[in-house]
Parts: C-alpha cells; structure tokens; sequence
C-alpha cells in the first residue's frame, strides 16, 4: 500500500505516468465517471481548508465515490483527545483512502504509519502540501507540454511559503530549470535550499524588484507577502507595491508567459490581469482536481481501460 | 585509587566525558540488559583533566554502539575478549536515532502527542545533518 507525503515520494518516471492519467482525465471525464464506484474518500481536516478540501471531495464525487469527514478539529474526536494514530485506526475501518490536513508537521506521516488505507497528505503546517505541488506541475506540464529547461520566477514570500519550498524541490530534478526568487530581503529563500541549489550547480537569482526579470521568465509564480512578516511597517509600506502584478508589469512580460498563483490570492495579483490569457491560476484550480482524481485511482490501484 | 577488575568480553568505553557515563549508560539501554556493568566516574585522564569511563561485560555482538558515535565522537570504544583489548571499534554515524534526542519544532506533531518516539534520520552523513522523522527540522542542539 502506498501513500503520499511529500511529491518526492513518486519519481519523475511515476509522475509522468501520474500526469498522463491526469491528462487522459481531462480529456475523457465520462470514461472515470464510476471508477470509484462504492469507494469512500475520508476527508479529515483539523484546521479549514476550503479549497484543498473541496478539491478533494470534487476529485472523488467525479470518479463516482463517496465522501466522508470532518472539516476542523473542534467537529473531530481531536477535541476529546484522540491520537492522529488512533483516529486513522478508526477511519480506517470507514473510508477506502484519506486525505488528511493537520496544522501539525509530520502527522500525516504518524497516521501513515498506522492506516491500512492510503493517506493523502493535505497539509501539514508550514512543512509539506504535496498535491499543490502536483497540481502546479501537471498546470506547468498540460500548459506546455514540459518540465525541463525553463526559467521559472517565484516572487512573494519565499522564505515561509511552503508551496514554494515544495516547487522548487519538484523541479529541480528536471533539467534545464533556472530559478530566479524575487522577495524583500525579509522574505528570502531559506539557505538550506540556496545550499542545495548550488551544491547541485542548478542556477540561480536572488532580486527584490520584479520589473527587471519578467523579460525573461517563462513562468511566474506570484505568492502573498503578508504584513504581518515584516519587522516594521515602513518597510512593508516601502516593498508591498513591488510584489503586486499589475497591466503594467505584465506589459514586460513574454507573450507566452504563463502566471500561477496557489491562491487564495489577495492584492498580489491586480484583478486586471484576470483577462490576461497568461493568467493560468484559474486553470490551475481546475487541474488540482484532475491530479487529485488521477491520485486517488493510482493510490487505490484502480485502472479504467 | 579505586580498583575495578578486568572483564573477560565485552567493551570499555574510554575517554567519555566526565559526568556524560550515566546517560550513556541509558542510551545504550544497559539497565536493560542483565550483564555486568562498571561506572567510573570522574577517573583521572592525561588527555581530558577528568572523563568517565564504562566497563560492560557482554557478548560482543550484543550491544549497538554507533549510538555513541552521535553522542560524541571522542569515545573510544575498546573491544574486550579473553580479557585483552583485541579491537578499537570505528562508530559509524547511525542512520537513524530514537528517543536519544528531542525535536523542538513547536509545530512537530511528537509537540502534542507525546506517546510519539523522537526519531530522527541522518540527511547529511559527511555535514552530519540529523532530521526529524515527522518535520525534517534540523537538529542543531548539543547532545
């Protein structure tokens, strides 16, 4: 039995394999449309989480299952108490497979280590959020037919932001990826994955201003710089303005620059540039579902001819 | 001068530094064991002014020592059959270490449920690099 913690849990071969399901998904929703047919997807969320979770419950309601949970800790057992470890125990014995968020690092691994049904990881902290990761590769991958040799900008909150720390892990076992982090000096890349990048000779640039390198990005991946990260308000005042993509910044970009976003997204992204056919966040949302259905069929061993 | 006798197999674990032989003594679960075991503390050293020293007799391929090679590299482990000193044993990193050490990510998850064993798993063999099982924190305390 397999589960998911971290995208490195599946190699790049697995999740081409992953990538095409989730393509043949897209192109053949009728086909999948009672694949899981009798199976129930626990959805155990300790903190809330809306997007993630109903992006999980859509994943499966489109294979033709059921979904079962919780959506905070306050609804769960938790309140009474209850282990991680005795909960999956439990849901076990209910559901066919779990997508489980928890505000704590390493509880999904806990409840892994116990289930006899496969765990999602949803969330956990500031630590892992692995199908967000899936879901901006098969974006990156659908929306360009690759994942190697390109230029790719992460700008915002590089130095908290986990979906960020995840990307860069997943991408830099393609070739040909360049890097460029745009962030106040507050919100920098940590070193540990500065470290990594050049003990692995993987190139990379550090700028505050995103004006002078959207001419040569291929993508751009826009996170939120929140107040509350800086140390005083002066300099959030001085740098929050550089971090927002307007008309005007994309106006330096490529013709065929593609923007991605996590989301939620705030007043990091001018509602301006919604109608830029280079804003891919909302296709994004749409292949978070294709991946998470194309997860849920691979971890349950589940094929459609 | 107090005098403790030879062992005929086992290990002397020498040069450990003073005051660190009982939790060295935990780690290595001797309290587990039923063997004869010598605690000598605070022993006079040339090299260190003061160290510890622990004389186990067992068999020895009864006890995992690369523990000790975390604890403190400078521990020399001497390896004891027909009451000579027949082997220096090299530690090696372990790959893994439980319960020795604790994670202190107030975001971990072994932070609330404390039935949790500590692990922690060696990322970095040449940096020696620990990290937590559940959270990859670094591990950056002293033992």
């Amino acid at each position: 039995m397999r589960h998911l913690m971290s995208p490195l849990d599946f190699t790049t071969a697995e999740l081409d394999q992953l990538f095409d399901l989730a393509n043949d998904i897209e192109s053949h929703m009728d086909k999948y449309a009672h694949a899981c047919s009798g199976k129930k997807l626990a959805t155990c969320f300790y903190e809330p989480s809306t997007r993630t979770r109903l992006s999980f419950e859509a994943a499966m309601i489109n294979l033709g299952g059921s979904v079962i949970g919780f959506s905070d800790a306050g609804s769960s057992s938790a309140s009474k108490g209850e282990s991680v470890s005795d909960t999956i125990r439990v849901i076990s014995c209910f559901a066919d497979i779990c997508a489980m968020r928890h505000p704590k690092e390493g509880a999904p691994m806990v409840a892994a280590g116990k289930s006899s049904i496969p765990v999602i990881n949803a969330g956990d902290g500031g630590h892992q959020h692995p199908t967000q990761t899936l879901t901006d590769l098969l974006t990156i991958r659908s929306l360009k037919g690759r994942l190697d040799h390109f230029t790719i900008g992460l700008c915002g909150d590089l130095k908290f932001g986990r979906t960020v720390h995840s990307l860069i892990n997943a991408l830099v076992r393609y070739e040909g990826i360049k890097f460029i982090f745009i962030s106040p000096k507050e919100l920098m890349l940590p070193d540990y994955i500065t470290d990594m990048l050049k003990e692995k000779n993987i190139p990379y640039e550090e700028v505050i201003r995103l004006e002078s390198i959207m001419p040569e990005l291929d993508f751009l991946y826009m996170t939120r710089v929140q107040k509350e990260r800086f140390f005083n308000e002066e300099d959030y005042v001085r740098l929050k303005d550089f971090y927002i993509l307007d008309k005007s910044k994309m106006e330096l970009a490529r013709p065929d620059m593609l923007v991605l976003h996590p989301l939620p997204r705030v007043n990091e992204i001018s509602v301006e540039v919604d109608d830029d056919p280079r804003a891919a966040y909302f296709k994004q949302v749409q292949y978070g579902v294709y991946v998470r259905m194309a997860l849920i069929l691979t971890l349950l061993n589940i094929h459609v001819d | 001068m107090l005098n403790v006798g030879k062992i005929e197999e086992g290990f002397v674990l020498d040069h450990i530094k003073a005051g660190k032989s009982l939790s060295i003594y935990h780690h290595l679960q001797l309290d587990k064991l039923d063997c004869t075991v010598a605690i000598i503390k605070n022993a006079k050293s040339n090299k260190m002014g003061k160290k510890d020293i622990l004389k186990v007799e067992c068999d020895i391929n009864m006890l995992d020592l690369d523990v000790l090679a975390f604890i403190d590299h400078n521990i020399t482990v001497n390896v004891i059959k027909d009451g000579d000193i027949v082997s220096k044993k090299e530690l090696l990193l372990p790959k893994e270490i439980k319960n020795v050490i604790r994670c202190k990510n107030p975001r971990c998850i072994t932070s609330i449920e404390q039935e949790l064993p500590h692990i922690f798993v060696l990322a970095d063999e040449e940096k020696e690099i620990y990290r937590c099982k559940y959270c990859e924190e670094k591990f950056t305390g002293s033992f």
